[in-house]
């Protein structure tokens, strides 16, 4: 099962590599990690998207918040919660197919961000599924290169994230 | 009032009330060094290796409850430091180790003597620090103790580049910490005590299971009270040993596990409550997982969450410090006994008791002669391997901080160091150190710092001339096929120490065992003793390696009353 996890850490060198270590020295899968500022600014968040049962989970959401530079662990299992990737495609475009492809980004909202005489470069934000959907409906055209940042997260409502369920 | 870096250090460490510090010298801490040289209330031990100045650092942090305290240079100085990091790391002892790094503008060039041993140690430190600024020098070495010796204890690096030591400081010393991320629990949740209480209550066949964490937490005195007030048995991991006494015959149960006594392993099979408090369930001592303890709810305290259910499921955890928990705990129990259950436990006692048979000079004998000789009241330090399981097994721990021991690592070469910073930290003490032919060869050089600060360690070898354990293992299981572990070229150890300015000494016959014993430990000198003993002893009983642990080989079958 796939688990959305956000962590507050301290913003400074080495936090990530630590984090990164954790998961591969205990054998954890990490199906992808973003990290980035916050409103303060000597703290960072990372979102980490982990693949395990319940137990599993469980050790790691432990392990997470044992690390002296992990302030607070979340985990947005049965939360409601906003998650966004973003893309950046490549894709083979002769200029007969450019109207096709182009119309097919404005379908999804996405935006054209490059141009040439046999390519175009599409910038599209969305959730997992919205992405996964617009690569399959591009690839018969012919996918050049494909860039992707992980998932960031935020939970819906006032409240900060930090002060949902299941924190350390 | 302004000073270098390398006197803040000093001063940091003087604050943190640290008296002893073991380590060696080179390049990037030469500052660090001079510093030193002058000051009368701050000892520097110097090793030979600095794998023995953290090791030592280890043995005198378990012998105290002090944070040991190691210094080495930078580069290969730092690299040396990482087996005893990870020894203690794996054993939950407080260590700083700082280490010299180069110039911060040479970080990350491949300069001369460098090392990203901060990187090098992220997974076996419980934290690490690179300084890269001066002004941060005091607080991060405050921090370090703190981190080092609070919540579930660990080893933590301060790296520290050279031209910091150097470099002006102008400011407070003893500044607050800042540790937003770190904030671990001491009191335990009243409600799980009380669910623990109840479940005491209900228990017929009860059972602590108590680990290194009791110690550390110096909780020995409330796991006795508990046992004799509820009238409980005790067994203890290799860590535990000493947290009860071993004399009591009525509810010591010894060590459990892979070479625990037949009688701890058979209670912990057939208990229906074990009270789990500072120990991990290791693969040591559980065996096969799914077969652990079947009929047993399991209680666990622990000050670390993440122990808990990592390897047994567990019915009611507690997480806080062992001795707080376990007070608590003693205002909601009542007293009780269980008759039906120790009468089974004696029965199992008798009919299983530790054991080995005659004939010639027993290696099991050698352990028992120590611990008559030294009244049961020394400091033991093992080696690895053979002699490790049966200075576990056949002498009789009775208070905490007696046994130092590479339990969670297992590192060959770890006594002889950790007895020589057991000796620094209690110098009325008599330490002895058990090891093996193998063993104490890996860090043999040590002699030399035994030797200089005249440290009266007792090195007792059960010279085999085999690496014991591992031949033990190819007899069993591997068709008696010793692939390299005939340790044939063996130095004369008696000419070997003897040459290093020590006292040696042989006994190759059961009559000599205990006059020579009485000699050595008489002589205020550091000695080392090589006893002659039969070469293809094995340690049982012994559970094989994912087995149940009520199926040893040694012992017969066990009967129920």
């Amino acid at each position: 099962m796939r688990h959305v996890i956000s962590c507050l850490v301290i913003n400074k060198p080495g936090v990530l590599a630590r984090i990164a270590g954790l998961f591969s020295g205990r054998g954890f899968n990490i199906d992808s990690l973003a990290v980035g500022e916050t409103e303060a600014k000597e703290l960072s968040r990372m979102t980490i998207v982990v693949h395990g049962d319940d137990a599993i989970l469980e050790q790691i959401r432990k392990q997470l918040s044992k690390l002296i530079d992990v302030i607070k662990v979340s985990d947005f299992t049965d939360v409601d919660f906003v998650e966004r990737d973003l893309l950046l495609v490549k894709v083979h475009a002769p200029p007969a197919k450019r109207p096709e492809i182009m119309q097919l980004a404005e379908v999804f909202r996405g935006k054209v961000v490059d141009v040439g005489p046999r390519h175009l470069t599409v910038e599209l934000s969305g959730p997992e599924h919205k992405i996964e959907a617009f690569l399959e409906v591009i690839r018969p055209y012919g996918i050049k290169e494909v860039a992707r940042t992980g998932r960031i997260a935020m939970a819906r409502g006032a409240q900060p994230t930090e002060s949902t369920r299941r924190k350390n | 009032m302004s000073s270098k870096g390398s006197e803040v250090i000093i001063d940091s460490l003087r604050k943190q009330g640290v008296e002893h510090v073991f380590g060696y010298p080179g390049g990037s801490v030469i500052p660090l060094f001079d510093s030193l040289y002058d000051v009368k209330d701050l000892k520097l031990f110097l090793v030979r290796h600095e794998q023995a100045a953290a090791h030592a650092a280890d043995g005198y942090a378990r012998a105290t409850g002090r944070v040991g305290v190691c210094v080495a240079t930078s580069g290969p100085g730092a690299t040396n430091l990482v087996t005893g990091i990870a020894t203690a790391h794996m054993d939950s002892i407080p260590l700083v180790a700082i280490t010299g790094q180069v110039k911060v503008p040479l970080i990350g060039n491949d300069a001369f003597q460098e090392a990203d041993i901060t990187g090098i140690t992220r997974p076996i430190t419980k934290h690490n620090y690179l300084i890269k600024d001066v002004a941060d020098l005091p607080r991060i070495i405050k921090e370090a103790f703190h981190i080092a010796s609070t919540g579930r204890p660990g080893p933590v690096v301060v790296d520290i580049p050279v031209d910091i030591t150097l470099a002006e400081f102008k400011g407070e010393i003893d500044l607050p910490i800042d540790l937003p991320g770190y904030n671990p629990s001491v009191k335990g949740n009243v409600k799980q005590l009380k669910r623990v209480a109840k479940a005491l209550a209900e228990a017929e066949r009860p059972l602590i299971y108590a680990g290194g964490g009791v110690i550390l937490a110096g909780a020995s005195d409330q796991v006795r009270e508990l046992a004799k007030k509820c009238d409980v048995p005790v067994t203890t991991t290799l860590m535990g040993l000493g947290v009860y006494p071993e004399t009591d015959e009525k509810l010591s149960l010894g060590m459990l596990g892979m070479h625990g006594t037949a009688y701890a392993n058979y209670a912990v099979m057939n208990a229906d409550l074990i009270i789990a408090v500072g120990a991990r369930f290791d693969d040591r001592v559980t065996g096969r997982v799914d077969a652990f303890a079947p009929y047993a709810k399991i209680v666990h305290l622990d000050v670390d969450p993440t122990a808990i259910s990592k390897n047994i499921e567990v019915d009611i955890p507690v997480v806080g410090d062992a001795k707080h928990i376990l007070d608590g705990l003693l205002e909601l129990v009542k007293q009780k006994k269980h008759p039906e259950w120790i009468e089974q436990i004696a029965k199992w006692r008798r009919d299983h008791p530790l054991s080995y048979a005659d004939g010639g000079l027993k290696p099991q004998f050698v352990v028992e002669k120590i611990y008559e000789v030294t009244g049961g009241d020394a400091i033991i330090c093992t080696e690895v391997g053979q002699n490790q399981m049966w200075a576990a097994q056949f002498y009789k721990y009775t208070k905490p901080r007696t046994f130092i021991s590479s339990g969670g690592l297992g590192t060959m070469g770890y006594g002889f160091p950790a007895a020589i910073g057991a000796q620094v930290g209690c110098p009325d003490r008599t330490v002895v150190d058990i090891a093996g032919d193998g063993s104490i060869q890996m860090n043999i050089q040590e002699l030399c710092t035994a030797v200089q600060h005249e440290l009266p360690v007792k090195i007792a070898i059960l010279n085999n001339g085999f690496l014991g354990m591992v031949r033990q293992w190819q007899e069993l299981f591997w068709d008696r096929r010793y692939a390299h572990t005939t340790l044939d070229c063996q130095p004369d150890f008696v000419k070997l120490a003897e040459a290093y300015g020590a006292v040696g000494m042989r006994a190759e016959d059961p009559d000599e065992v205990e006059p020579t014993l009485r000699e050595a430990i008489g002589n205020g000198r550091p000695t080392l003793i090589d006893v002659r003993v039969e070469p293809e002893e094995n340690v049982f009983p012994m559970v094989p390696a994912g087995g149940k642990i009520d199926e040893m080989i040694g012992p017969k079958e066990p009967e129920l009353l």
